[in-house]
C-alpha cells in the first residue's frame, strides 16, 4: 500500500515535471519552427512578389518551376558534392590529424589552435579572404603562378573550376571543427584498452584499426551528421566567393533560394525551394537517426 | 522601444505646448552612390536645406548597388524604411507602386514638374500619378582609350557600324590588347550588349510589340538576331581573362587602369572609371573617347535612339512631407548645375545641362537631347524577375553556355510566367 502510494507520488511528480517544462519548449518550437515552415508552405502556393499579402494562388506550379530550373539541378548536385567531399576528404583528414594531435607532445596545443582557427573565422570574412587569394590578377595564387612564370587561372570565373574552389574552402574551414570533436573523443578513450592491445602485440596500425576507430564510432557518426546537415545549408561561403556564378555553376540550394527567390522578388518560388530543402533535411535527419545513430 | 520613445515625445509635446516648433523631423535618405565627390555635394545641399528649415534633419545612408536591389523589397515593407530611396524607374517602380509602398506625390509636383525634362518625369509616372522626382539621365555606349586604340591602328571616330566594331575588336586582339572589359559576375553589364543590339535592330516598335506578346514576344526575330550578333562578338573572345568573375566595379577599374581598350559603359562611368582605377586618375579626358553604340545593317532602330537610365528618387509611404520638400530643393537649378559642373550627371532640370563641365558629358547630353526614343535599361524596365532573367540569359550567351535561341526562349518564358 505504502509502495503503491509512493509509486503514484512518483507518477504525479513526473507528470508535473512534464506539465511544467513541456509547454514553454512546445510553445517556442511551435512559434519558431512549426509556424514559419507552415507559412513557407502556404506561400509556396502563390505567385507572389513579397509585397502586401499573397492573392494569386497557383497551386503546385512553383514546385514545377523549381524542378524545371536548370540551376536548381546544378545546386542540388553541388550540395551532394559537398556532402561527398565532406565525408570522403574532410572527415578522414580531421580524423588523421586528431590521432596525431591527441597525443601530448610539444606544440600539439598550438597546432590544434592553428587548425581550429579557420572555424572561428566568420564565413563571410572567409569568403572575402579567399576571393582575394583566388584573384587571378592580384591574388596569392596569382603570385605563386607568376613566380613560376605562368599565367594564373581565374578559378572563380570559370564554370569548370568555381565550385571546386569553393569545396577547397569548405574543407579548409570546417576540418578543424571535426578534428576538435575527434580529439575530445580520443582523450576520453579508455587507455587500458590500448595498453591491452599493445601487450597482445598489436601494431600501431592494428590498434588504430581495431581499437581506436571502433571506439570513436559514435563521434564519427555524429561528426558525419553535422557535416551533412551543414553541407545542405551552405550559403555564406558561396555568396562572397561567386554568388552562385559563373553561369549558375556554383549555387547551393540555399544560395539558389536566395538568388532566385529573394532578389528576384519571387517569394512564392523561394518558399517552394525552402520547403523542398526542409523536406530533404527532415527525411535525412530521421533516416540517419533511425539507421545510423540508433544505438545512442 | 521606438514606440515608447515616440510616446514620450508626444507626451512631452503635449506638456510643453510649443513642442511642434522644436520637434525634430528626420528625413532618411538611402542612396547607392559609391563616388564620394558628388555625395559631398549632396551633403552640402542637405545642410543648406536644414539651415533654411529649422527642425528638419536629412540623414544619408549608403548601400552598395546589388545589395540595395536585393534588400529593397523587405526594406520597403519594414516600419523603419527610409523616406527617400534611389530608383531606376521601370518595372521595379511599377511593382513597388502596385504594392502600395510608395507615396503619390502628384499634388506636390504641380508647377514644379514643368521645370524638369518631361520624359524624365514620365518615367516616374505610373497610371497618371507621380511617385518620384527624376534626378539624372544617362546613355549607354562605348568608352574607349584612344592610346590603346591607336596602338592597334583603330580610329574611334570611324566606328559607326557593328561590322566596324567587330573589325576594331579583331585588330585589337591582333595587337595583343584586350579589346573589352566587362563585369560578368554582376551580369547586368553584359545585358547591355544584347539589349542595345535589340534597340538598334528593332527600335521602339519591337520592344512595344514584345511587351504585348506580339511577333513572338522576346522569342521573336529581333531578339534572336540580337543574340546572334552578340554571339559573333563573343566568339572573338574580346573580354579580359576571367571576365565572368569580375564585378562591375572591378571591370570599370580594369578599363581605368588602361588594361582594356573599351568598355560598354553607362555615361556616368566617366567618373567611376577614375574612382576604381588604381591611381584614382583613370583614363584622362584627352585620351577618353565615346563611341555611340554602332548601327546594325538593316536595323529598324534610328541611329539616334538611345539606351540608358532615368534615375531618380522615390518617396516611400508615410514619409514626412519634408521629404518631398527636400527633393524639390535638391533637384533644382542650382544643385543640378553644381552637379553638372562636376560632370556627375546629365541633369533633368531644364537649362542645367548648359553647366556641364566637360566636352565628354556635353556630348552625352546632346545625344540624349537628340534622341527620339530613350529605352530604359531592360533589367529595370522589365521588372525584378524578368529583368534578372535577361541578365542571366545574356551572360550565358557570353559564357557560351546558352545559344541565342535558348536565351531568347528563357526570357520569353520568364515573361510569360509574368512574375
Amino acid at each position: 500500500m505504502a509502495a503503491l502510494a509512493g509509486r503514484r507520488g512518483a507518477d504525479i511528480g513526473k507528470l508535473s515535471t512534464i506539465l511544467l517544462f513541456l509547454p514553454p519548449a512546445l510553445l517556442l518550437f511551435t512559434l519558431f519552427v512549426v509556424l514559419p515552415v507552415g507559412e513557407a508552405a502556404w506561400y509556396s502556393g502563390f505567385n507572389w512578389n513579397g509585397f502586401g499579402s499573397p492573392t494569386n494562388w497557383i497551386g503546385l506550379d512553383n514546385y514545377r518551376f523549381v524542378f524545371d530550373n536548370r540551376a536548381f539541378g546544378t545546386a542540388f548536385k553541388n550540395n551532394l558534392l559537398i556532402i561527398i567531399v565532406s565525408l570522403l576528404i574532410q572527415l578522414p583528414l580531421a580524423l588523421s590529424l586528431a590521432i596525431i594531435l591527441a597525443d601530448r607532445f610539444r606544440g600539439a596545443v598550438v597546432l590544434r589552435m592553428v587548425f581550429f582557427l579557420p572555424y572561428i573565422l566568420a564565413e563571410i570574412a572567409t569568403g572575402l579572404i579567399f576571393s582575394f587569394v583566388y584573384d587571378g590578377d592580384y591574388g596569392l595564387l596569382a603570385a605563386i603562378y607568376k613566380s613560376f612564370g605562368a599565367e594564373a587561372p581565374h578559378l572563380l570565373a570559370s564554370p569548370q573550376t568555381a565550385f571546386a574552389a569553393i569545396l577547397v574552402v569548405v574543407v579548409w574551414k570546417y576540418f578543424g571543427f571535426h578534428m576538435m570533436l575527434f580529439i575530445a573523443a580520443l582523450q576520453s578513450l579508455d587507455r587500458s584498452m590500448l595498453e591491452a592491445a599493445r601487450i597482445d602485440g598489436a601494431s600501431r596500425w592494428q590498434s588504430l584499426r581495431y581499437v581506436v576507430i571502433p571506439a570513436l564510432s559514435p563521434t564519427i557518426r555524429l561528426s558525419a551528421f553535422f557535416a551533412i546537415v551543414g553541407s545542405l545549408q551552405l550559403f555564406d561561403l558561396v555568396m562572397p566567393l561567386t554568388r552562385g556564378g559563373p553561369s549558375d555553376s556554383s549555387h547551393t540550394m540555399v544560395s539558389f533560394l536566395y538568388t532566385f527567390g529573394i532578389t528576384r522578388m519571387r517569394v512564392g518560388f523561394g518558399s517552394a525551394v525552402g520547403v523542398i530543402l526542409f523536406l530533404i533535411c527532415v527525411v535525412f535527419a530521421f533516416t540517419y537517426k533511425r539507421w545510423i545513430m540508433r544505438d545512442e | 522601444m521606438a514606440r515608447f520613445k515616440r510616446l514620450l515625445v508626444s507626451v512631452a509635446t503635449l506638456a510643453f505646448g510649443s513642442g511642434a516648433a522644436l520637434a525634430q523631423t528626420t528625413v532618411k535618405w538611402l542612396h547607392i552612390e559609391a563616388n564620394p565627390v558628388p555625395v559631398k555635394i549632396w551633403e552640402e545641399v542637405a545642410r543648406e536645406f536644414e539651415a533654411k528649415n529649422p527642425g528638419v534633419k536629412i540623414e544619408m545612408q549608403y548601400l552598395e548597388n546589388e545589395a540595395y536591389k536585393a534588400k529593397a523589397p523587405t526594406l520597403l515593407q519594414s516600419k523603419d524604411r527610409p523616406h527617400i530611396i534611389y530608383s531606376w524607374a521601370g518595372g521595379v517602380l511599377k511593382s513597388q507602386v502596385e504594392a502600395g509602398v510608395l507615396e503619390d506625390i502628384t499634388p506636390a509636383m504641380q508647377g514644379y514638374r514643368d521645370n524638369l525634362s518631361a520624359s524624365a518625369v514620365d518615367a516616374f509616372t505610373v497610371n497618371g500619378r507621380i511617385y518620384g522626382v527624376p534626378y539624372g539621365v544617362s546613355q549607354v555606349g562605348f568608352m574607349a582609350n584612344k592610346d590603346l586604340l591607336g596602338k592597334a591602328g583603330v580610329d574611334a571616330g570611324k566606328i559607326t557600324s557593328y561590322d566596324d566594331f567587330l573589325d576594331a575588336v579583331k585588330k585589337l586582339k591582333a595587337a595583343g590588347i584586350t579589346p573589352l572589359a566587362v563585369g560578368g559576375a554582376d551580369k547586368w553589364p553584359v545585358h547591355f550588349y544584347w539589349t542595345h543590339l535589340a534597340v538598334r535592330l528593332g527600335g521602339k516598335a519591337a520592344m512595344q510589340a514584345a511587351l504585348k506578346g506580339q511577333d513572338g514576344g522576346f522569342e521573336g526575330e529581333t531578339f534572336q538576331k540580337s543574340g546572334e550578333l552578340f554571339k559573333q562578338l563573343v566568339d572573338l573572345q574580346p573580354y579580359q581573362n576571367g571576365f565572368l568573375g569580375f564585378k562591375s566595379q572591378q571591370a570599370i577599374g580594369h578599363f581605368g587602369d588602361g588594361k582594356a581598350a573599351m568598355l560598354l559603359a553607362i555615361s556616368s562611368f566617366y567618373h567611376t572609371q577614375k574612382v576604381f582605377a588604381v591611381d584614382k586618375a583613370g583614363v584622362p579626358d584627352d585620351k577618353l573617347a565615346w563611341i555611340n553604340f554602332p548601327t546594325v545593317a538593316g536595323g529598324k532602330g534610328q541611329p539616334s535612339d538611345t539606351l540608358g537610365g532615368i534615375n531618380g528618387w522615390l518617396i516611400t509611404k508615410g514619409a514626412p512631407k519634408e521629404a518631398v520638400a527636400f527633393l524639390k530643393y535638391f533637384v533644382n537649378a542650382e544643385p543640378q548645375k553644381r552637379l553638372a559642373a562636376g560632370n556627375f550627371i546629365v541633369p533633368v532640370y531644364k537649362g542645367a545641362e548648359a553647366g556641364l563641365g566637360s566636352a565628354f558629358m556635353r556630348n552625352i547630353a546632346q545625344n540624349i537631347a537628340n534622341s527620339t526614343y530613350h529605352q530604359n535599361f531592360y533589367d529595370q524596365d522589365l521588372g525584378p524577375s524578368v529583368g534578372r532573367v535577361v541578365n542571366d540569359a545574356t551572360t550565358e550567351i557570353a559564357a557560351g553556355t546558352m545559344t541565342p535561341k535558348q536565351a531568347a526562349k528563357a526570357i520569353q518564358d520568364a515573361f510569360r510566367q509574368g512574375n
